[in-house]
Formats: C-alpha cells, structure tokens, sequence
C-alpha cells in the first residue's frame, strides 16, 4: 500500500488479485466437502426401507397407502395402513422390488417424464404422477385397480380430457410393464415429499388403522 | 488477409475447430427452435401430430438439441481462445478433429433414434440403445460414454496446451471447472429403482452443471471477451472471475439443495437449499456492475459491437432469467405452490437465454470477425441493421415467452396448487382457464417471433463483414479516455 497521491496505484487487500484467488479456492473446497458430508447422510437416509421411513420399502405395494395432516410437521405425509395388496397378492421384498423395478424402466423408457412431472419434475403438458395412485379421480379404492389398468392399456379409448383435449398416446405396455407401471406409481405415493403436492386429499379409502406395519 | 472474405485458411488450428463446432451449435439452435414451436403449438391443438411426433418426443428434441448445442458452444468457444491464451498452437489436433466428428456423428444418430424410434421396451436396453427417459440427459447410455470420451479428449487439448504454453487466471479457472464440468456428467451415468436416488444425482448434473459450472465457464469467456472487444485490463478482470468463482460456487454448490425440497430428501434441505440459492443471485449481479463498469471505463469503445451488445445482453440475461426469476420461487414457502407448473418454464427460458445463448452469440460475433480478416465492426456498420434487429427480435421474443409463461404459472398455481388441491381434477381447472389458455397463445405468438430473430441472426453471422474494407478498430490501453479518470491507470504486474 502507497500513500495517497503516490504515483503508484493503490492495492488495498480486498482489491488484490491474490487475495481473491485464495478466496476462492476456500469457498470452494469449503462448500464442497459440505455437499459431501451432506450428501453421505442423504443417501442413508433416502435408501428405500431405511429406518427414517422417507422412501418406503418396495413391498410397501402390499398396503393402503394414505396422505394425512401430521401436527408435528405442519404439512401432509404419507401413512401405511392395513394390508390391501396390489392385484391381490402379497409379495416379498423382492419380489416387490423387481415389479417396481420394471414399471420405473417402463416410465423411462416410454420418455413419460416429458409430458409428465416425477416428485415435480419433468414436463408440465400432462399432470404430476406423485399421489396419482391416490388420485380422487379414480372414484373409489375398489374401482382404482380396475380403472388404472383399462386406461394404460388404452388411453386413447379411455381418455378423459376434462376439456383441454389432451390425450395420452399409447404406450403399447405388455401386461408385465403395465403391472409394473401401477406397482411403481402405488410406491411413488408412499414417498415423503416434504407435504408436496400442496394441499391435495386422496380418494375415498378404507381406514388407515389396524393391521398396519 | 483481405478484409471482408472468408479468412478460414489463416486461422489457427484451435480456431478452425471452433467454427465448426459453432457452425453445429448454430444449425442445432433453429433445430431447437424449431421443436420449441412444435411442442408450443400441441398446447393449443393437442390432436396436432398426435401419434407421430407427441409431446414428450418435440419436447425432448426441443431441451436436448439446447443443452447439446451449447456444449458446442462453449467448446468452440474454449477452442476459440485457447491458443491465443496459451500463446501456442494446439497440442493435439488430430484427436481435437477426432472428437469433433465422433461427437457430431453421435449426436446425429441419437436424434434419428429420438425421432424415428423413440421409445422402447421397459429393459435396461432401451436405456442403454434408445432413450434414458431422465429429462435433460435423455442421451442413452452409449451416447454418455461417448461424450466422456469426447470430453476427454478435448480436455487434453485444452489443459495440454496452456501446459505447453503459459497460464494465465482466466486458463486456472476454465481448466479446473472442466474437470468439474467433466466429472459431474458421471453421477448422471447409472440406473436405480430408487427414484429419490435417481433424481438426487440426476440433480447434481443439471443443477451444478447450469447454476454452477457452465455459470464459471462463462465467467471466463466473459473475461476473455472483455479483454479481446474492449482491451479492458487483465488484472482487473482477472481478480473479478476470482471474486465471482467465490460466489458462484459459495452460493451455487449449496444451493443445489433447492431441488431437494419435495423429492423425498431431509427436511434440513429446506433451510439449506433455500438459503444458499436465495444468494446465488448475488454474483449474477457482481457480473453485471463487472460488465458494464468495464464497458463504461471504456467509453463503449469496442472493435466489435454485435460482440459487446450481446455481452451486455448476457449479464443482463444472466441476472434477470437466473437470478431474478430464479429467486421468485426458489424460497420452499412459495416452491410449494410453483414447483411443476409453467413458473418453472417460464424461469428455464429465460434463464437459458440470458446465460447461455447471448454469451455463446457473442462469441460467435468475434469468432466470425476474424474469420472475415479482422473487418471493422464497430459503429457504421455496412448491413448493420441485421444484427440489432436480430437482437431486438430474440430479445423481445424471448422475454414475451417469459412473461406469458410466468402468467401461466401463477394462475396454475394459484388454480391449481392453491386452491384446487393439486389433484388431476385441479390441474386441469387450471389448464383450460382463461389466462392459462391466453398465456399458451402469447407464447406461441412471440415465440415465432423470436424464431424470426434467430433466423435473422444466421443469416447477420454468415454476411456481416461481407464487403466491408476497413480494418478492425483498435481498442485498450485506456489513452483516449484516460484524461477523464480521476486517477492515474497503470498496468498490473500481475499481468501474465
């Protein structure tokens, strides 16, 4: 630093290439190993069946699944009741899991993400699927099966476009993909999204209680 | 070197490269565009093309020929300024051309297969042979390891050559966020039944590729365009990339966590991701006092005025579609109404545009600049209205989009979120409101008016300069304005 009205610039520390440089590299680093650290708990705690209970088991397809009020959060959370499996038939973990697994490569391979969104994300031209198992518009819970099934198979027949006249095309989906489409759709709901969607109430089911895990 | 001609043979090899990966980007934006219109108008006539090119499919094309053709972008760019940062010529030219074609020839096949296969059976060799149905990185799996590959390759070249050369803060800076840029595409690269998982990696791509890495690489295009259209001084513009790196990274990195809201993640990623992205704003706008103090230092003296105007137009864009209308919905209080409607489109476009497109066009002006033999640029431009339309007409397209598509998204939220409950019931209360269905009509409107722009704009890069005899104005060095400045202005040692 030079005195003022020197002839040489004046370099006051904030203003230094140096100082800056070094800054940076510490921001860095700094903000990394914490995205590390913090990504290291996420991953334990995000793992399907782990003891926070955020993302459900896959056999979790064997039960009512609800979305209820919880005081102590303030918002909306996913509740596993009594035993309702899917297509009437209890399945093991893995089991689960394989039927789960096939309907997520279907919904990938079938590019549904672009017209519509995943947990929110994707694209905005056809609605979100988080709670579709849940979703009022499918009446009641023993038409749900039956109704989800004829529309997949064909959505073109069976579309409902409540005026917009926005169809699905066809996805074509075997029996399998269209088992393991439904499957996966039924986890789906069960995940803990924080409350969202936002002030959404499933459809009419059996009670929560008795029986549950 | 003639003035006005083609000057490809003169240039060096770095270069030469540059302006065929920009020649890509450039045929890749209409491509862009011109899905975008498709995909537009399916929201007004959902029978439009109904069973031969859906939605998913025009939609699809329309973000990944965008995120395709600004990684053409950048490494044009990259190659642009490599040699004459590092001060020789380019280490490996001959996998540098080798990658190029590799690169064009895959991408060319993954969209005939996009457009003509377009799905497959739920196996794994769909994911790897069609389409990995994660959007944004719908590349199947083959095509991945390809783009590594290529990455590496052109990384290489890029790190090889200042190796072989000299380093400068600007090379530091490109080099190690390349590493970043690199390395992030791999958490993108695997399959899980675990959807959470699945969009938590997926994240650390698209997040910490958009909102932090490609945000540094522009920071030191940005440097360099500086220094190169106004001869603004290196160590001025050196120390702010620092400053913004800091920035960038101190807000960017964490908050990646606003994607982690409802995904089934920790609550703690409430308060986390909502702070840090609530700062990152903040080196958006140290980019735009960076810019335009250095254009106002310089009395908007450039050798290139389309260049500067898209500069400015960047830091601009940059701040308004990433930072403003980011921040509009990024604190969880209000994501949980905006998360999945249009507000988020709405954000996408104008923040792609105002980050991305203008720097890349930028570019371009220099690239082509040369490419005409160092042809004056600046004021009295012959056929200069060309590119200020070109501007004008982008510009007022892209921002039309924006808003039409945030008047969307507040009514979905509003109809949808709000007050309907958020079932499908709701959603599509939402989809046939008025505004919502006027919105889709305005976005169809200036979106055909920002394809006008763009197609102006091709037509500016391939004539400007055409006929033009006057050699490039000189700028730097601060002799013709500095009896103004209040205190004298000396040349950083610091300066490599």
């Amino acid at each position: 630093m030079v005195a003022e009205g020197a002839d040489e610039p004046r370099r006051e520390w904030w203003a230094s290439e140096d100082f800056w440089r070094k800054c940076a590299i510490f921001v860095t680093g700094f903000m990394a190993l914490v995205l590390v650290m913090l990504t290291f708990h996420t991953l334990t705690v995000i793992e399907a069946g782990s003891e926070a209970g955020r993302v459900p088991a896959y056999s979790v397809i064997n039960y009512r699944i609800g979305f209820e009020f919880d005081e102590q959060r303030n918002f909306a959370v996913p509740v596993i009741g009594p035993p309702a499996p899917l297509f009437g038939e209890m399945l093991s973990e893995e089991e689960a899991r394989r039927l789960v697994d096939h309907g997520k490569l279907t919904v990938q391979a079938r590019n549904c993400m672009n017209c519509h969104t995943l947990l929110g994300n994707g694209a905005y031209y056809a609605p979100d699927l988080t709670k579709a198992w849940l979703d009022p518009g499918w009446g009641n819970e023993a038409a749900r099966e039956i109704l989800m099934t004829r529309f997949l198979d064909d959505p073109i027949a069976n579309a409902r476009t409540f005026g917009t006249g926005r169809r699905m095309p066809d996805p074509n989906l075997t029996e399998a993909e269209l088992r393991g489409v439904i499957a996966y759709l039924k986890w789906m709901s069960a995940i803990d999204t924080n409350g969202f969607p936002h002030g959404f109430t499933p459809l009419p089911q059996g009670p929560l209680t008795g029986g549950g895990r | 070197m003639t003035f006005g001609r083609l000057e490809f043979a003169s240039l060096r090899i770095g270069q030469k490269l540059a302006v065929h990966y920009f020649a890509v980007a450039m045929v890749l934006f209409l491509a862009q565009m011109l899905f975008g219109l498709l995909a537009a108008w399916q929201f007004l006539d959902p029978a439009f093309l109904f069973g031969v090119l859906d939605f998913n499919v025009n939609r699809m094309v329309h973000i990944n020929a965008m995120v395709v053709w600004m990684l053409y972008g950048f490494i044009g760019s990259i190659y642009w300024l490599v040699e004459d940062e590092a001060g020789v010529p380019l280490v490996g030219p001959r996998i540098a051309k080798a990658a190029f074609w590799v690169f064009t020839v895959a991408v060319t096949i993954v969209v005939v297969v996009y457009l003509f296969v377009q799905s497959g059976p739920g196996d794994a060799w769909t994911l790897w042979l069609i389409n990995e149905g994660r959007e944004y990185i719908e590349a199947p799996r083959w095509a991945d390891i390809g783009i590594v590959v290529c990455m590496l390759a052109i990384f290489y070249n890029v790190a090889g050559t200042f190796l072989a050369g000299r380093w400068s803060g600007i090379s530091g800076v490109l080099v190690l966020d390349l590493v970043a840029l690199a390395g992030l595409y791999l958490a993108g690269m695997f399959y899980t039944t675990n959807l959470p998982m699945d969009q938590y990696w997926w994240w650390w791509v698209i997040h910490l590729w958009v909102e932090a890495t490609w945000e540094v690489l522009v920071g030191c295009i940005m440097a360099w365009g500086l220094i190169k259209t106004l001869g603004a001084r290196r160590r001025i513009v050196t120390t702010w990339l620092y400053i913004e790196v800091a920035l960038m990274f101190g807000s960017g990195i964490l908050g990646l966590g606003h994607h982690y809201f409802w995904i089934g993640t920790p609550e703690y990623w409430l308060g986390v991701g909502g702070f840090f992205s609530a700062l990152e704003p903040i080196p958006l706008v140290a980019m735009v006092v960076h810019a335009v103090y250095d254009a106002g230092r310089h009395a908007f003296r450039a050798n290139n005025h389309p260049a500067l105007a898209w500069l400015i137009a960047h830091a601009f864009g940059n701040f308004l579609g990433a930072g403003v209308w980011g921040f509009m919905q990024t604190l969880p209080q209000i994501n949980l109404y905006t998360h999945g409607t249009q507000w988020s489109s709405s954000h996408g476009h104008l923040a792609f545009f105002g980050a991305y497109v203008t720097i890349i066009v930028a570019m371009i002006y220099v690239a082509v600049q040369r490419l005409r033999g160092n042809v004056w640029m600046s004021a009295g431009l012959q056929g200069g209205w060309r590119w200020k339309w070109a501007l004008g007409l982008t510009h007022l397209g892209m921002m039309g989009m924006t808003v039409a598509l945030l008047i969307a998204g507040y009514e979905q939220s509003f109809v949808e979120r709000a007050i309907g409950g958020s079932t499908w019931q709701a959603y599509f209360e939402g989809q046939t409101q008025p505004w919502f269905v006027e919105a889709m009509w305005w976005r169809m409107a200036f979106g055909v008016l920002m394809t006008f722009g763009v197609v102006l704009l091709l037509w500016d890069l391939v004539r400007i300069g055409v006929g033009e005899e006057r050699p490039m104005k000189v700028v730097g060095g601060l002799d013709d304005v500095e009896e103004t400045l209040s205190e004298p202005v000396v040349e950083g040692s610091a300066a490599v």
